[in-house]
């Protein structure tokens, strides 16, 4: 094990960080809203240190063959080079793709857009909800931060006008929202040795053994999973690993007012 | 060359005037440098990361560092429906004339075989926007306090039917009687200009006279751009 994993277990076993906040701590969230007009809904989250931009746009689409009466809907995650020196302009890596789609499935899987609202003409158009989330500053943690701004940012997207011939007119926005039905809300909780810790820095990230994001329902119900990282966990550390994610999830629900 | 009236600005605007400003510097702390601006609705963040290792190797220059620019507007930034992200025709240019607006400024031959890299996202936009990330990425150079002799200040300038104006929106450059745009960088210090382009019809006279509007707009940035760096550095 090398010196840098030694001294932050070291700090670890007397409960602190290395920035002085506790095990399952976050760091002070902040959340701006409508920071593009040109989107139909977007925010800008952030996360201590960390700086994201969440947009929406809807579009109309021609429905997937096996849902023809289910709108679309995907999350894309731009991992931007700003952000971090070790990102690269160029298609997104595993790291972009992963995250977009535990964000994607955590809203996905718990049926949080009611898909079926977003029909226009059965098997021809339906709408397309598309999240983008575009990272700012990677100061960790861009999992948790996206997860949030996404669910936050479609929360507070309003249907352009559909014109008589169902194109779109973006010029003039109604004041329907998205149907939204639930808020899932991703946890991750990272292992490092035997401690569990929240929202780490990019540092922590680095020193992690394994991590488990949850997303979680208001009702508490767990609607997807992630391991990640490279050692393996029992199943008691999934247990309190779930007890983290869903008391943490509840507490940024209630900061958020959600 | 017939030219349409255009009587009063769209957004009711004098015929020199900005649009509402804001500019803000060291927003991405990890970066080596960075800047915000905002002109209206468009917005820009522009992040420098260097001098660092450049790689493919050919690409090295042993007599001085290399600066690199990447555009791009995010995927929601764009009128009308998505854009898909990756680089366009378009934001190939751009990172082209940016690259050439900025290097006059600036002095890379401490760092020989390295480059700088700006990365300018815009998460809004409403025209103007290479203009907007031009003088974004001039504060973010000047914030990773690299050595330059100026500061550059971009804006558009053109003409909207009859009229000569300064900072043209997307409604303006979208004018049905007729529109030229006309991209301008400025190195207010000297007055020399380091981008140039136009997009539409006009006489070499109101070409002129709409670079000496560019060059007057530009003092007006180049104050805020110095505000927003000393607003940093005060403290």
């Amino acid at each position: 094990m090398n010196e840098q994993k030694q001294h932050l277990l070291r700090a670890l076993a007397k409960g602190v960080r290395y920035d002085g906040r506790a095990l399952t701590e976050f760091r002070p969230l902040k959340v701006e809203l409508d920071i593009s007009r040109s989107a139909e809904g977007s925010t800008r989250v952030l996360l201590g240190e960390t700086d994201l931009f969440v947009g929406v746009k809807l579009g109309i689409e021609t429905p997937y063959p096996d849902t023809p009466e289910d709108g679309n809907f995907m999350v894309n995650a731009e991992l931007r080079p700003m952000s971090n020196p070790e990102f690269e302009v160029g298609p997104p890596g595993n790291q972009a793709i992963e995250l977009a789609r535990v964000v994607d499935r955590g809203i996905r899987e718990a049926h949080a857009i009611d898909t079926a609202k977003l029909c226009i003409k059965k098997g021809e158009k339906v709408w397309s909800v598309m999240v983008d989330v575009c990272t700012v500053n990677d100061d960790g943690n861009l999992l948790d931060a996206s997860g949030i701004g996404a669910i936050i940012a479609i929360k507070n997207t309003f249907f352009p006008k559909l014109k008589e011939d169902n194109t779109v007119d973006y010029e003039e926005k109604t004041k329907n929202k998205l149907p939204l039905q639930k808020e899932p809300i991703p946890i991750t909780v990272y292992k490092v040795g035997s401690y569990f810790i929240v929202d780490p820095l990019p540092v922590e990230e680095k020193l992690s053994d394994a991590r488990l994001t949850a997303a979680i329902t208001e009702e508490g119900i767990v609607c997807a999973l992630q391991k990640g990282g490279e050692s393996q966990l029992t199943t008691d550390d999934i247990s309190k690993m779930l007890d983290i994610s869903i008391d943490k999830a509840q507490e940024i629900r209630k900061k958020l007012k959600l | 060359m017939k030219s349409a009236k255009y009587e009063k600005r769209f957004d009711g605007r004098d015929w020199e005037e900005l649009r509402p400003m804001n500019a803000k510097v060291g927003i991405i702390p990890r970066a080596d440098g960075s800047a915000m601006f905002q002109i209206g609705k468009t917005t820009a963040y522009a992040a420098v990361y260097g001098p660092r290792d450049l790689h493919p190797k050919f690409m090295q220059n042993p007599r001085t560092g290399i600066l690199r620019c990447d555009y791009n507007m995010l995927p929601f930034s764009g009128h009308g429906e998505r854009v898909r992200p990756g680089g366009s025709r378009r934001s190939k240019e751009i990172n082209l004339v940016m690259q050439n607006a900025l290097l006059p400024v600036l002095d890379l031959t401490d760092f020989p075989n390295t480059v700088v890299d700006i990365f300018v996202d815009l998460p809004q936009t409403d025209a103007g926007t290479r203009c907007a990330a031009i003088t974004a990425a001039s504060m973010a150079l000047a914030d990773a306090g690299l050595s330059m002799k100026g500061l550059v200040s971009a804006v558009a300038v053109g003409k909207v039917g009859d009229k000569i104006v300064v900072d043209l929106n997307y409604d303006e450059e979208a004018f049905e009687g007729g529109a030229a745009d006309i991209p301008v960088a400025v190195i207010p210090s000297t007055g020399e200009i380091t981008l140039l382009q136009l997009d539409g019809e006009v006489s070499k006279e109101d070409l002129m006279k709409a670079l000496e509007y560019a060059k007057r707009a530009a003092n007006k940035i180049h104050e805020l751009q110095k505000k927003a760096l000393k607003e940093k550095y005060h403290e």
